[in-house]
């Protein structure tokens, strides 16, 4: 039986290095998916895994077991997240949620389509205008709204993570979906 | 009858907070506020659309792979009395015993700007590289620890049924004393007990053998022969020096600089 995260985190602490392996190795692909979620690029998620598991390293003696280590590393994988792309704004390149283009792109995407290129288009520019979206929202919201639809935390728990007031983090939680709902609707009316 | 709420319909979504057994009956009932949970659902659907690239199994091995060797530089960064802390604390869950605990004992290593160093003169115009640093820590625990071996084993080794001239490892623990209770708290102030703990029954003997009257009593002698064998104190102060001077061979030879980006 693998012993348990606090059981893990113990024999760290205690001076056992390696056993800091079975903690990237048990959960790597869930800070990556959180990571990609945040920062939107491969790579960044790519760096943010590692910095995170750096910095999991460093401040691992804090860590009290007030929360589950999953939380303790998500609230670090925020932060590297936030601290990523602080350091490497995005040049220009957004799309821009108005742009007609997505509109006509996003009528054509017919589901009964499936092998038409036209498809695969319109399919690319609703991704672009979810990436968008998902970009017009504050780290903040971003986060919070990542780890509830994506990632299944509670809001009580994303609070823990985010350092926020359960009800701050309800209502980065209702932020975000309000903004995601506006930018989103009229592409989900056009999937029906 | 009062129609839900944006944010109730969130909450329903995620169905997470109070009251979710009256809303759902509600839009249940209610055409309008289907209608917004049906479109809420919608556009929140679209959000999963945009795919993640895929991480398998072997992912957590990879990032372990790229990790290591920076972990590895971390761990030599640490400040020592960490090290030491482990060091003095992992063995037992194998070889159970604090004593067996002690053959494996400390990495002592690290940086010493945690350190309470005292004032070495002027001000410098440029602080010490972390290298230099630590050879200069390393050098003054070393030296530390070997002057109290010393002062521990002559006083253990002192069997006469008399009293006593003790006055060179007096003078020697006086000196001892001081940097001891530097380390000692800065011990404290990491919160490491077990280091603290030992740097505590140095400080101990060492303070005692310091104050004592010279020539010391027979009984003074057998006291501290005591408080030395009962905590295998030279045991543990003998090892530690070894290891502190594995380390200065180590922070003596160069190590590539860690990979600080992938």
């Amino acid at each position: 039986m693998e012993a348990s995260d606090l059981a893990v985190v113990a024999r760290v602490k205690a001076g056992d290095h390696d056993a800091f392996r079975h903690l990237v190795e048990r959960h790597s692909r869930s800070v990556f998916r959180l990571a990609y979620r945040l920062t939107g690029q491969e790579q960044d998620a790519e760096d943010v895994v590692q910095e995170t598991f750096l910095r999991a390293f460093r401040e691992i003696r804090r860590f009290e077991a007030r929360s589950s280590f999953a939380t303790w590393l998500y609230r670090i994988t925020v932060n590297c997240s936030h601290d990523l792309l602080r350091q490497r704004p995005r040049a220009g390149s957004r799309p821009s949620l108005d742009d007609p283009a997505l509109r006509a792109a996003a009528e054509m995407a017919d589901p009964s389509a499936s092998a038409d290129p036209l498809r695969e288009l319109a399919s690319r520019r609703i991704d672009e205008r979810v990436r968008a979206a998902m970009h017009g929202l504050s780290d903040q919201e971003r986060s919070a709204f990542v780890m509830r639809h994506f990632e299944g935390l509670s809001i009580e728990e994303i609070g823990r993570v985010l350092d926020l007031k359960t009800s701050a983090a309800k209502h980065s939680v209702f932020r975000a979906v309000q903004k995601l709902r506006r930018a989103l609707e009229p592409v989900a009316e056009l999937s029906r | 009858m009062t129609h839900l709420s944006d944010d109730e319909l969130v909450l329903l979504f995620y169905r997470e907070g109070g009251g979710l057994q009256q809303a759902e009956a509600h839009a249940a009932s209610c055409p309008g506020c289907r209608g917004r949970f049906e479109s809420l659902t919608m556009a929140l659907r679209e959000v999963e659309s945009e795919p993640i690239p895929e991480r398998d199994e072997s992912y957590g091995a990879e990032v372990w792979a790229r990790l290591q060797p920076r972990l590895e530089s971390e761990r030599r960064r640490l400040p020592w009395w960490r090290l030491l802390a482990a060091a003095l604390t992992w063995p037992r869950l194998a070889m159970g015993g604090a004593v067996a605990a002690l053959l494996v004992a400390a990495f002592v290593a690290g940086r010493s700007s945690v350190i309470p160093m005292p004032p070495s003169g002027p001000q410098q115009a440029a602080a010490p590289s972390d290298a230099a640093r630590e050879r200069v820590l390393l050098a003054a625990v070393g030296s530390h620890l070997d002057r109290s071996r010393v002062v521990l084993t002559e006083i253990a080794h002192r069997n006469g049924g008399g009293p006593a001239d003790i006055s060179i490892e007096q003078a020697t623990a006086s000196d001892l004393v001081a940097g001891n209770r530097l380390y000692r708290q800065a011990a404290v102030r990491n919160g490491d007990a077990a280091v603290a703990a030992v740097l505590e029954d140095l400080e101990r003997v060492l303070v005692e053998i310091a104050s004592s009257p010279s020539p010391a009593s027979h009984d003074d002698l057998a006291r501290w022969r005591e408080q030395i064998d009962a905590k295998g104190l030279l045991f543990k102060v003998t090892v530690l020096g070894s290891r502190v001077r594995e380390r200065q061979q180590d922070a003596a030879t160069p190590h590539p600089a860690a990979k600080t980006s992938t």
